[in-house]
C-alpha cells in the first residue's frame, strides 16, 4: 500500500544513503579528473599551472606503465584462472557425501578470513624465504637447490599468495550454487545414460555458469585493486616486475607526491574497472527482476 | 453484525481496469464465495473489501457506514490468507493473542478466548510451539483462530485451502462450515476450485474478469446458470454443449446437458456413439463418448456398475427437461 | 531422495577432501604452532618444530610489551564496529524504504549505490588523503571509520535489502488487517522478523572492514594505525622474528575466523550482491 504520504516518508529516509554516496562518488570523483590535467606535485609548493594531457603522455609513456598493465592483466588473469578452475573442483569435492563436511569446509574457507597483509607475511616468510621457509628447507632437505621465490619467480609468488587467499570465496560460491541443483535433474540425466562427465558438462557446469561468471567479475572488481599484498612481500620489485596498477598510483602519488600522473593514473583505473563493473552490474540486474 | 455492500466499486492498476464498477451486497450472517478462475478478480475483489488495497472509485458500507477509506485495522473484518501469514517469530499463543493486544484488550480476556479458541479448533496442546514445527492444517487452524478472537463483523478467507492436500482440505471444509454454522458470522470465500464453492457458500458470486456473472445460491447456479461461462463453470464433471444442427432443433445457438441429464442404453436413444475412455469412481462411471454430432467428447455419467469397453457402440438419451438453452450471445434462454 | 552411498565411498571422499582441506589450512595453522615457540625454535626444521621443542606464551606478551599490540587491537576494533553501525544506522532507513515502498527507481537507485562500490580506490586515492590532510583526519579513527563506512554502506544497504524483501508481504498485511499501526507493525513485527537478517549484515560488514587493507594502509601511520596496518610493520626486517609475527598475526585473525565461520551462508549472498544464493 504506497500511499502519498508513505512515498514522500520513503524518499526522507532513502536521501542520507545517497546524499554520502552522491558526495561520496561525485566529490573525490571530480578532484581526481581536475588534478590529472595539472601539473601539481607535493614537493613543490607553488602554482599548480593546468597542464593539458601532458600527465596523460607521461603516464602513459613511463616504462613502468607499460609493465603495470602488463603486470595487472598477469596477476588478475592467473588468479582468475587459479580460483575458478580451482573453485570448480573444489565445490565439486565439498558436494560430495562425506564424514566431517563441515569442519573440512570451514578448513578450505579459512584462508578467505585472513587479513591480506598477514598472509603476504606468512607466506613470504614462513614459506617462501628460501633459508628458512618451509619450502626452502623441504628442498634442502631433498638436496635440492631452494628456490628464491621473490627473486626468482616474483609474480607467480604474487599469484599463488592472492591465489590461496580467492580459492575459499570462489569455492564458496560455486558451492552454494552446486548445491541448489536439483538431484532428479542429475538421476534424471543417470537414467538418460549421461555418464558422470556428461553430467558435469550438460548440467552441473551450465548450472553453475551463472555463479561462475559472478565469481569473475567480483574478484576482477577486487583484483585490479591489490594492493596489501604486494606492498608487504615485494614493494613492486624487484624493479618493476610486481607492480600493478594500483601499486603505480600508489608509488607516484604517495611516493613521489606526482599529485597530477597519479590522478591521470587514477582515471585510467577507475576507466578499466568500469568496462568489467558494466558487465558485473548487468548480470545483477538482472537478477533484481527475477 | 456484519453486512457489506458494494456500490459501483472499481479498481484500476494505472491503465488497467481489473474490476469495472460493480454491485454487491453481502448479508449478516451469510458465508458468501467468490469463485473463478484464476486472475478473475476474486482475490483483488476481497483485498478491496479488507482495505488492503485503495478502491479506485466507488463505495464499501460495512453495517450501512461508508468504510471506503477506513484502513484495514478500522474496518472489524478478519482475514486468513492463502499463505496463513501466521508471525513466525512468535508462538501459536502469541499468534493468536496479536489482534487483541493490538486492541489493548486486557490479559484475562486475551486468554480467555485464546483458550476458547484452542479449543475450538483442537489447538490447546500446540499454543506454546512456533508456526515453523506445525503441519499445514494446523497453521491453517492458529490462522482461524488468529481471526476468530477479534469476533469481527465478517470473516475474509483468501483460498485458504489451496496449500492444503487433498484429504486435508476436504476436512478443513467441513470445519469452516462448521465455525461458520456456529458463529453464525458473515464469511466471504475466495476460491477457484467450484466444488467448494458448491458445498460451502449460501451465496456463490462467479466472477470472470473482473466481472460478476452471476449471483445465487449453489443450486440457483446449478439449475439456471445465466449463461454459457457459468454453466461451464459450475457442476463437474462439466456441463456438455452442443452446437448446430442439434441446437437448433431446440432454436437455440448453442444447448447444454449436464453428464447427470444423459440415460445410457445400448441401443434405441437419441444419439449414437462410441466409447472412449471410460473412468470408474466405484460410485459413478464417467464415459466420454465420441461421434455425436456438435460435441464431442460427449461426458456421461452412468450407474457405477455399467460395463462397457473401448469403441462400443452405444446409445443416449438427454432429459428433456433438462436440456440448457443458450443464443448466440451465450445468454441463457428461458 | 539422496542416495544411500557406501561408507567406503564416503571414507575416500572424505580423505580427498580432508587432504585439500588440510593443506589450505595448514599456513593458519602452522603460524598457530609457531606462535607458542621460542624464536629459536621457529626457525628450526619444520620436523623439529613440531616434535622436539618446548611450548611458551612468550611470543604473544612480546608482542604487546614491544609494541602496545592492544592498542592496534583496539584500533581495529572501533574502525570496524563503528563503520559498521553507523552505515547500518544509515542503511536501516533507506533498505525499508525501497522494499517496502518500492517506487518507479527503486530499481535504478539500488543498482546506482552498488555502482559506488565498484569505483576503484585507487582512482579515488589522491583527493581523499588530501581532504583528509587538509581536514587533520589523517592517522585518526574517526577518518578512517567514515571511509570504511562509506565504502560498505552500499554492501550494507543491499544485503539488508534483499532481506527485508524477503518478508512476505501477506504477514504485513494480516499485522495490518489484526489492527497493528504503522509502528506496531514494524516493533512487533518486521523487526523481530528481520534481526537475523541485520546480524549477518553486520557480521559480514565487520569482517570486511576488519580485513580491510588499502585504504588502512594509506591513511594510517601508527597512531590509529588497525592491525592490518600494524602487521605491515612486520614486513621487514622484523618478519623475521617468527614466533612474534605468528603471535601477532594469530591474534589479528583469530576473532575473524570466528566470525567468518558462523556467517558462511549469508557471505555468499553479501558478496554476491544477491546474485547467489
Amino acid at each position: 500500500m504506497a500511499t502519498k504520504a508513505s512515498r514522500s516518508s520513503a524518499r526522507l529516509m532513502i536521501s542520507p544513503a545517497v546524499i554520502l554516496l552522491l558526495g561520496w562518488m561525485i566529490i573525490p570523483l571530480g578532484m581526481t579528473i581536475y588534478f590529472s590535467f595539472l601539473r601539481y606535485n607535493l614537493l613543490q609548493p607553488g602554482a599548480t599551472p593546468f597542464a593539458g594531457w601532458e600527465n596523460y603522455y607521461w603516464f602513459f609513456t613511463d616504462p613502468s606503465f607499460s609493465a603495470a598493465m602488463l603486470n595487472t592483466l598477469v596477476l588478475v588473469g592467473g588468479v582468475l584462472t587459479i580460483t575458478t578452475v580451482g573453485g570448480i573442483c573444489f565445490a565439486l569435492l565439498l558436494d560430495r557425501p562425506m564424514f566431517g563436511q563441515g569442519i573440512i569446509r570451514i578448513m578450505v574457507i579459512a584462508p578467505f578470513f585472513v587479513m591480506p597483509t598477514v598472509s603476504g607475511l606468512i607466506w613470504k616468510n614462513m614459506f617462501m624465504n628460501p633459508v628458512n621457509g618451509i619450502f626452502g628447507q623441504i628442498a634442502a632437505g631433498l638436496g635440492l637447490q631452494p628456490i628464491d621465490f621473490f627473486g626468482q619467480i616474483p609474480m607467480a609468488s604474487v599469484i599463488f599468495i592472492v591465489a590461496w587467499m580467492w580459492l575459499p570465496f570462489a569455492t564458496l560460491i560455486l558451492l552454494t550454487a552446486l548445491q541448489s541443483l536439483d538431484q532428479e535433474q542429475l538421476e534424471a540425466a543417470e537414467m538418460d545414460g549421461a555418464s558422470w562427465v556428461n553430467r558435469f558438462w550438460f548440467i552441473m557446469l551450465p548450472h553453475m555458469a551463472r555463479a561462475i561468471t559472478v565469481v569473475i567479475l567480483i574478484q576482477t572488481i577486487f583484483l585490479l585493486s591489490i594492493f596489501a599484498e604486494i606492498l608487504v612481500t615485494t614493494n613492486g620489485g624487484p624493479g618493476v616486475a610486481t607492480t600493478n596498477l594500483t601499486y603505480l598510483i600508489y608509488v607516484s602519488s604517495l611516493l613521489q607526491f606526482d599529485v597530477g600522473i597519479g590522478s591521470a593514473g587514477g582515471v585510467v583505473a577507475i576507466i578499466l574497472a568500469n568496462i568489467v563493473a558494466f558487465f558485473l552490474m548487468r548480470m545483477i540486474g538482472k537478477n533484481l527482476d527475477a | 453484525m456484519g453486512r457489506i455492500q458494494l456500490k459501483q466499486v472499481q479498481k484500476a492498476f494505472g491503465d488497467v481496469e481489473v474490476i469495472p464498477p460493480l454491485d454487491l451486497e453481502i448479508n449478516d450472517g451469510e458465508f458468501v464465495v467468490f469463485v473463478g478462475p484464476s486472475g478473475c478478480g476474486k482475490s483483488t475483489l476481497l483485498r478491496l473489501i479488507a482495505g488492503l488495497e485503495d478502491t479506485t472509485s466507488g463505495v464499501i458500507e460495512i453495517d450501512g457506514a461508508d468504510a471506503t477509506d477506513l484502513p484495514p485495522a478500522k474496518r472489524g473484518l478478519a482475514m486468513v490468507f492463502q499463505s496463513y501469514a501466521l508471525y513466525p517469530h512468535m508462538s501459536v499463543r502469541k499468534n493468536i493473542a496479536f489482534p487483541m493486544r493490538m486492541a489493548k484488550m486486557s490479559q484475562e480476556e486475551q486468554d480467555k478466548r485464546i483458550d476458547a479458541a484452542a479449543k475450538a479448533l483442537n489447538l490447546t496442546d500446540y499454543l506454546d510451539r512456533r508456526p515453523g514445527q506445525l503441519s499445514g492444517g494446523q497453521r491453517q487452524r492458529v490462522a482461524i483462530g488468529r481471526a476468530i478472537v477479534r469476533e469481527p463483523a465478517a470473516f475474509l478467507f483468501d483460498e485458504p485451502l489451496s496449500n492444503l492436500d487433498a484429504a486435508l482440505r476436504v476436512g478443513m471444509r467441513m470445519e469452516i462450515s462448521e465455525l461458520h454454522k456456529k458463529l453464525e458470522t458473515t464469511m466471504v470465500y475466495v476460491t477457484h476450485d467450484q466444488v467448494e464453492a458448491m458445498t460451502m457458500a449460501d451465496k456463490i458470486v462467479v466472477l470472470q474478469a473482473g466481472v460478476i456473472e452471476q449471483v445465487g445460491s449453489p443450486l440457483e447456479l446449478y439449475r439456471t446458470p445465466r449463461n454459457l461461462f457459468v454453466a461451464g463453470f459450475i457442476g463437474s464433471p462439466k456441463m456438455n454443449f452442443i452446437q448446430g444442427e442439434e441446437a437448433a432443433k431446440h432454436g437455440a445457438q448453442t444447448i447444454g446437458i449436464r453428464p447427470e441429464h444423459i440415460d445410457v442404453s445400448m441401443s434405441g436413444g437419441q444419439w449414437q456413439g462410441t466409447v472412449g475412455v471410460a473412468e470408474h469412481l466405484g460410485s459413478d462411471t464417467f464415459i466420454h463418448i465420441h461421434g455425436i454430432p456438435g460435441c464431442d467428447p460427449m461426458t456421461v455419467r452412468a450407474d457405477g456398475e455399467v460395463t462397457v469397453s473401448y469403441g462400443d457402440t452405444v446409445s443416449l438419451t438427454p432429459r428433456s427437461d433438462q436440456i440448457h438453452k443458450f443464443d448466440a450471445n451465450g445468454l441463457r434462454m428461458s | 531422495m539422496a542416495r544411500a552411498v557406501s561408507n567406503g565411498k564416503k571414507i575416500a571422499n572424505t580423505a580427498i577432501a580432508g587432504t585439500v582441506g588440510f593443506l589450505m589450512f595448514f599456513p593458519i595453522l602452522w603460524i598457530l604452532i609457531l606462535s607458542f615457540k621460542t624464536e629459536e625454535d621457529a626457525i628450526r626444521a619444520p620436523l623439529e618444530i613440531l616434535f622436539s621443542s618446548g611450548w611458551t606464551m612468550d611470543s604473544f606478551a612480546a608482542v604487546q610489551a614491544r609494541s602496545d599490540y592492544f592498542k592496534h587491537f583496539m584500533n581495529s576494533v572501533t574502525i570496524s564496529v563503528g563503520s559498521t553501525f553507523l552505515g547500518l544506522l544509515i542503511a536501516i532507513p533507506a533498505a525499508w524504504a525501497m522494499a517496502f515502498v518500492p517506487a518507479k527507481r527503486t530499481k535504478d537507485v539500488l543498482m546506482w549505490m552498488l555502482s559506488t562500490k565498484m569505483l576503484p580506490p585507487v582512482g579515488v586515492l589522491i583527493p581523499i588523503y588530501l581532504i583528509f590532510r587538509d581536514f587533520g583526519l589523517l592517522d585518526t579513527r574517526i577518518g578512517l571509520t567514515f571511509v570504511l563506512m562509506m565504502i560498505n554502506l552500499p554492501i550494507i544497504i543491499w544485503m539488508l535489502y534483499t532481506y527485508f524483501k524477503e518478508i512476505p508481504g501477506e504477514i504485513l498485511e494480516a499485522a495490518r488487517m489484526d489492527g497493528a499501526s504503522l509502528r506496531e507493525e514494524v516493533i512487533y513485527v518486521l523487526t523481530p522478523m528481520a534481526i537475523p537478517g541485520m546480524a549477518s549484515t553486520v557480521l559480514l560488514n565487520i569482517i570486511l572492514a576488519w580485513n580491510e587493507a588499502f585504504w588502512t594502509l594509506n591513511l594510517t601511520a601508527a597512531k590509529a594505525a588497525p592491525l592490518t596496518a600494524f602487521i605491515a610493520s612486520y614486513s621487514s626486517p622484523e618478519g623475521l622474528f617468527y614466533a612474534k609475527l605468528s603471535a601477532a598475526s594469530i591474534m589479528a585473525i583469530a576473532p575473524i575466523l570466528i566470525m567468518g565461520w558462523f556467517s558462511q551462508k549469508q557471505l555468499v549472498r553479501g558478496l554476491t550482491f544477491g546474485a547467489v544464493k
